[in-house]
């Protein structure tokens, strides 16, 4: 929740918005361990719920063995679950939270993700001081965390139903244009979840994408249109919705 | 719109989708900060001979000057955002090579000085050190092979 958010359009519905992308640590890993340790004390303090009798924790990030998560979380003394499904983590943990819930193995899970720009860039892309520019059809990876409990008691909202996403490569080669490579994963889960509920997309109040950006969500309404789905006007991307791209200059978005 | 059926169908949409980079703007910005730069470089070298030095060592200071203000400025956190400006205009000059060492190592010291600096340092730097000295061996194979003149002096 540094800087580029902070200025964001949604500032002002997250709990903590911080001043620099360090937050007193020494490295942007350090920092972005403290994001996500923050966010889930936050959680387990607003939800009311002794954190004893949270059963398991589900929680990933984009570094390497997901070192964020694990060593924000180690002193958190819960059984923990480090998962990695890049931008669709923090679904992933719920997917997983909900069926635990579900199936009775856990009264309450503890779900949670986080990323960090800087350390996004280091690992995947060029270091920051490089003089290079970057494309317009770049994203900009959003420092934060959130969290949340899946519960089996308490008063919403309820995760009903839930379509786990299949692998759709359609060779998109680009790094620097992840919501063109996504968007076919993302219309085949919305075909999919479509299909399996027989439920049309005028059924939602909102459909909600994660980070395919506003080049991603042009895609997907139009393939989605060539499919025979409209889902123009209930539609939305989160990585569209948390920057303001004229102001933050993050290009397409999350 | 057509159906896309296969990866290429797609790649072709995708391509009419995604904005192209300003590229006249960035032709410009590049041309004139670029030659800027080779200017500056100029200057330097002129004011070097007009001191009496000879031109090997004048190339040699205007080397060590450019390399030296764009190892600051990337310290300073500018020179990114001139090559955000100019492009290639401040990366193909010497300037530019300056910035890919200086950058992850700056980038990597919180990984510590001998594996974090050391070790990540050429990361960006490293292919074109490694392509541009093997192309001068070749060369330097090709040139010995029909250079009569250079295998009598062997």
């Amino acid at each position: 929740m540094v800087q580029k958010k902070q200025n964001g359009p949604l500032a002002s519905y997250f709990d903590n918005c911080l001043e620099d992308e360090f937050w007193g640590e020494k490295s942007w890993e350090k920092a972005e361990s403290k994001i996500i340790k923050e966010t889930v004390n936050t959680v387990i303090s607003k939800s009311g719920l002794a954190s004893d009798t949270i059963d398991y924790c589900f929680a990933g990030d984009l570094l390497n063995q997901c070192i964020s998560s694990s060593f924000g979380l180690r002193e958190l003394n819960i059984p923990f679950f480090g998962i990695f499904g890049a931008c669709s983590t923090f679904v992933e943990a719920l997917m997983l939270g909900a069926i635990f819930t579900e199936s009775g193995a856990a009264n309450n899970t503890l779900c949670a993700a986080s990323s960090h720009f800087c350390s996004a860039e280091k690992q995947f892309r060029f270091p920051l001081e490089l003089g290079n520019q970057r494309p317009p059809s770049s994203q900009w990876t959003v420092t934060g965390s959130g969290a949340a409990i899946v519960s089996k008691n308490g008063k919403g909202p309820f995760i009903t139903c839930i379509t786990p996403g299949k692998i759709v490569d359609m060779g998109i080669k680009d790094a620097n244009n992840m919501g063109a490579a996504m968007a076919p994963a993302a219309l085949d889960t919305l075909l999919t979840h479509f299909k399996d509920t027989g439920r049309n997309p005028s059924y939602y109040d909102a459909i909600f994408t994660g980070d395919l950006g506003y080049i991603g969500k042009e895609i997907l309404i139009e393939l989605a249109e060539t499919k025979g789905y409209n889902i123009k006007s209930n539609y939305n991307d989160c990585g569209v919705l948390i920057f303001d791209k004229e102001k933050q200059d993050t290009h397409s978005g999350r | 719109m057509k159906p896309i059926e296969t990866k290429k169908d797609y790649q072709d949409y995708v391509d009419k989708k995604s904005p192209n980079s300003p590229i006249i703007k960035n032709c410009f910005n590049a041309f004139w900060v670029g030659g800027l730069i080779c200017s500056i470089g100029q200057i330097i070298f002129n004011y070097c001979k007009f001191r009496g030095m000879d031109v090997q060592l004048s190339n040699t200071i205007v080397s060590i000057i450019l390399i030296g203000i764009s190892a600051f400025l990337t310290g300073l956190n500018l020179f990114n955002k001139i090559g955000k400006f100019a492009g290639a205009g401040s990366l193909v000059p010497i300037t530019g090579f300056a910035n890919s060492i200086v950058s992850p190592a700056m980038e990597y010291k919180s990984e510590g000085y001998v594996m974090g600096v050391g070790g990540k340092m050429f990361t960006v730097a490293g292919p074109v050190l490694v392509f541009g000295i093997s192309a001068s061996i070749v060369v330097g194979i090709v040139y010995l092979i029909f250079n009569t003149q250079a295998i009598t002096l062997v």
